[in-house]
């Protein structure tokens, strides 16, 4: 498997504040990454920095081996490099049909409307809300926002998909129907990066896992190896999780979970 | 979850709506032959429609669609107005210098709305106002060009005031039916359908693969075209053009008001709202002299208060409705 | 030397005046996020009522400054409460088109009832001369007046509740109701504070200025200016906007004239749009 999407180095400081600090990974085709850590790590403002809509103090953004570290959104987007948003943001005088159809005309260049909406409709399908394809986007409950969200991104075409907390606010049900989706996106060949708080759904996922925190990558690699990370069990899981992920009994410490 | 072929709902394409286009068609047929048998003073006043007819539909590219709140219009007629007439004294013929001072006004609008659409919001609405400001202030300062604060005087149209009016007349129609098509592949086109995502949310638009300043762009520097054109003409037309009315606070906001009136974002309602906002000023300014702005103001109040969509965009069902379960309610009580 | 000591005298006097009137135009802008176009006729109203009050009843101008205030301290809250609270969440659009309307009201009556003859407060107060330079003691008596109200002005915002009730209302309007902050009235006592100063700025200018409803449109691209150089919400960014273009104006108009001044003053102002919005004294910060 080829290497799709690269981080070299890559840092973001606001004023004194290093929101990123030499962060360096790479996620191969195909693949599905997990990315966690605490509130106020960095996860969103690193989306951010991959997809142009933050400009990196330093270091490289390396997509199907070009280097995008100055691109724009729009550019990012056409290059098929999508992202959901933690609080969705439709248009809202759209309908559902519509917002999705926005996708397909200008990120993944269809070439006019009608081909756009037949795209739409397509995506629409897969994650189970052709029903509603006329109504307004804003009419939507948040459970199906979100799949909105991501036939939204879906229509773009991507080749990497970053999803950010795409679970928050769902409940137990929902969040299985969203893993069968997702899991039937990865099918596609589409890579996956989740950002996700919810350690079931990152570990019934993710191939690999990344951690960061303060800005810093602390630990990457297989899911068992970083749960069991000492330095991510402090910063992060917690002992009581940690323990329990192992089956012994848990010393002094507070769960994130 | 279905994957076998996908039917799109029956009512998504705009499949046009006929309507409209036939009352428009009817509308513009009436215009064309009324020449035939009014006198000058329709003539005039129907001239002064298709004026602000197409200042109008100009406006909404930039303020309907797009959303930006731009009071630039003034600029645009001004200068189309000042390049007209200084071409037409230089000897030029008067349907060319027209042709050029589109075409300047377009570039200017181009090269300005780079630097201004960084702007949102209110900084846009300031900046687009100041530079009706700094046109004028250039106008009376630079005097070897513009004449200064005395005006500029154009060559008189020949042929007599009957042939001059239908000339002028038919010439702001033509630029209204030009403004119209352009309105109307806009609002069908990729172009119209990427401005309404910046309208409703820029960012999510930019996301979504828009290429929002190239967007912003196109839609200014079209708000600017028709404006050239209209100023040049309406330079020829009354022969005299100064700094003060040329680049005039009220038309500027005017012509906002019009589209507002009307339904911003649509293809029919700057029609609607110029043509009654026109037929308004000219039945009331002729009573109430005195009044004018006072009157303006008291319209723009309610215009915001009671219509905040414009005509087009009154739900007129719901309207209706209301009515009748007032009247079931009274009666069970 | 002296010339440039002169200029930069009369630049800090008519400065301390442009602060004034930029203040209350600041205030809206910044706290109600309403750009508002009827502050030029505030200026203008006030600067009439003085000039009525002193020219039919001999009443002296620092005399009728309270009363002035206090009349359009009144006005600004009805204005606010009755008509700009109904759309004060809608775009700028909306807004602004609104106030401009008011503001075709105001000036048409205001022109019918006063006339547009230029009228001045003709005090004969005589000058000062400091080494060299000429300081008319009108204009002297005027800028700091316009100092001492735009320091009131400060110390209000910052020590008074209501004041902080404005503040509050300014960073979050939210947060501000569920602390029950009544906003809507918030509103209205902002407008009212932002008219008083305009009112009077206008009773301080009839002094030294002649007063006509021609200069509503001069006084609010002045105001536009100086909140774009110093900052929007701020009473030291309106201080710092207007000196600074009272400076400019004096400098540039000494040399090429007034219209060149006031173009060169709308430059900068564009200038500073394309490059840095929220002004030389930086964010929408609040004191």
């Amino acid at each position: 498997m080829s290497t799709i999407l690269e981080v070299r180095d890559l840092s973001k400081n606001f004023g004194g504040l290093h929101a990123v600090k030499n962060v360096s990974f790479s996620l191969k085709k195909g693949e599905i990454v997990g990315l966690i850590g605490p509130n106020g790590a960095g996860k969103t403002t690193l989306v951010n920095l991959i997809t142009g809509v933050l400009k990196a103090t330093s270091g490289n953004v390396i997509f199907n081996g070009q280097d995008v570290t100055a691109q724009r959104p729009f550019q990012a987007a056409r290059s098929g490099l999508a992202r959901t948003f933690q609080i969705v943001q439709p248009f809202p005088q759209m309908t559902v049909l519509e917002n999705v159809t926005a996708g397909a005309l200008f990120a993944a260049g269809a070439s006019h409307r009608r081909q756009a909406e037949q795209q739409a409709m397509e995506h629409l399908e897969f994650v189970g809300l052709a029903p509603q394809a006329l109504r307004p986007a804003t009419s939507l409950t948040l459970p199906s926002r979100k799949r909105l969200e991501l036939a939204k991104s879906l229509a773009m075409n991507p080749k990497v998909l970053l999803l950010d907390e795409v679970n928050a606010g769902l409940n137990t049900s929902e969040i299985e129907q969203a893993l069968t989706l997702m899991r039937a996106i990865a099918a596609r060949g589409i890579t996956i990066m989740l950002i996700e708080h919810l350690m079931k759904v990152v570990l019934s996922l993710s191939e690999r896992i990344l951690v960061l925190h303060h800005g810093e990558l602390i630990s990457q690699g297989d899911p068992q190896t970083v749960i069991t990370d000492p330095r991510v069990v402090e910063a992060y899981l917690g002992s009581k999780f940690a323990a329990r992920q192992q089956g012994v009994a848990p010393t002094a410490g507070v769960a994130h979970v | 979850m279905k994957t076998n072929s996908s039917t799109l709902p029956s009512t998504t394409m705009t499949r046009a709506k006929i309507f409209p286009h036939l009352i428009f068609a009817v509308w513009v047929a009436w215009l064309t032959v009324m020449p035939l048998m009014a006198d000058n003073y329709y003539i005039r006043l129907a001239t002064f429609v298709c004026m602000y007819g197409s200042l109008a539909l100009s406006w909404n590219f930039i303020g309907g669609y797009a959303g930006y709140p731009s009071f630039s219009t003034a600029a645009f007629m001004g200068l189309g107005s000042y390049a007209g007439a200084i071409l037409q004294k230089a000897g030029m013929p008067m349907i060319l210098a027209w042709v050029c001072a589109t075409i300047f006004v377009s570039l200017f609008a181009a090269l300005v709305g780079a630097a201004i659409l960084r702007m949102k919001g209110h900084y846009f609405a300031i900046g687009s106002i100041s530079m009706v400001e700094v046109l004028r202030l250039i106008a009376s300062l630079w005097s070897d060009l513009t004449g200064g604060g005395d005006g500029l005087n154009v060559p008189i149209f020949q042929g007599g005031p009957d042939y001059a009016a239908r000339v002028f007349f038919y010439s702001m129609l033509v630029v209204m039916l030009l403004a119209w098509l352009t309105t109307l592949f806009v609002d069908r086109s990729k172009l119209g359908f990427g401005l309404r995502c910046i309208n409703q949310n820029e960012d999510a638009a930019d996301m979504v693969g828009v290429s929002v300043n190239r967007y912003k762009t196109i839609a200014y520097t079209l708000s600017a075209v028709y404006c050239g054109s209209v100023g040049a003409i309406y330079a020829s037309w009354v022969s005299y053009i100064a700094p003060t009315d040329s680049f005039g606070i009220l038309l500027t906001l005017k012509v906002p008001v019009m589209t507002m009136l009307g339904g911003v974002g649509t293809v029919y309602g700057p029609l609607i709202g110029s043509a009654l906002f026109v037929l308004m000023e000219e039945t009331i300014w002729a009573q109430f002299l005195d009044y004018h702005q006072a009157i303006l103001g008291v319209v723009i109040v309610l215009l915001i208060f009671f219509l905040p969509g414009g005509l087009l965009k009154l739900d007129y069902k719901k309207l209706f409705k209301r009515k009748t379960t007032s009247h079931t309610q009274a009666r069970r009580a | 030397m002296t010339l440039l000591a002169q200029i930069i005298a009369n630049g800090l006097m008519l400065g301390a005046l442009y602060a004034c009137i930029a203040v209350g135009f600041s205030l809206v802008w910044g706290v109600l996020n309403v750009i508002n176009m009827l502050h030029g006729s505030f200026i203008v109203l006030g600067g009439y009522l003085t000039f009525f009050a002193w020219f039919h009843f001999k009443i002296s101008p620092f005399v009728s400054l309270p009363i002035v205030c206090g009349l359009l301290f009144v006005m600004g809250y009805f204005i606010q409460y009755l008509a700009i609270n109904r759309v004060i969440t809608r775009p700028v659009l909306t807004t602004l088109t609104l106030t401009f309307g008011l503001d075709m009201i105001l000036y048409n009556f205001m022109n019918l009832g006063f006339e547009a003859t230029p009228r001045r407060v003709s005090l004969d107060l005589g000058s000062l001369t400091l080494g060299g330079v000429i300081l008319p003691v009108d204009r002297l008596l005027a800028m700091l007046l316009a100092f001492g109200l735009t320091g009131l002005l400060y110390y209000v915002m910052r020590s008074s509740r209501i004041g902080r009730a404005i503040v509050a209302v300014r960073m979050d309007r939210d947060a501000a109701a569920l602390m029950g902050i009544r906003v809507g009235h918030i509103y209205a006592m902002t407008f009212g504070l932002a008219a008083l100063m305009a009112g009077a700025c206008g009773t301080l200018m009839s002094v030294v200025f002649p007063i006509t409803t021609n200069i509503t449109g001069l006084l609010l691209g002045k105001a536009f200016v100086i909140c774009v150089i110093g900052g929007l919400g701020t009473v030291p960014g309106a201080l710092v906007g207007g000196l600074a273009l009272g400076l400019t104006e004096s400098i540039v108009g000494n040399f090429m004239g007034a219209q060149y001044a006031i173009l060169f003053g709308f430059l900068i102002m564009l200038a500073l749009l394309i490059t840095r919005p929220t002004g030389l004294i930086g964010k929408k910060g609040y004191e």
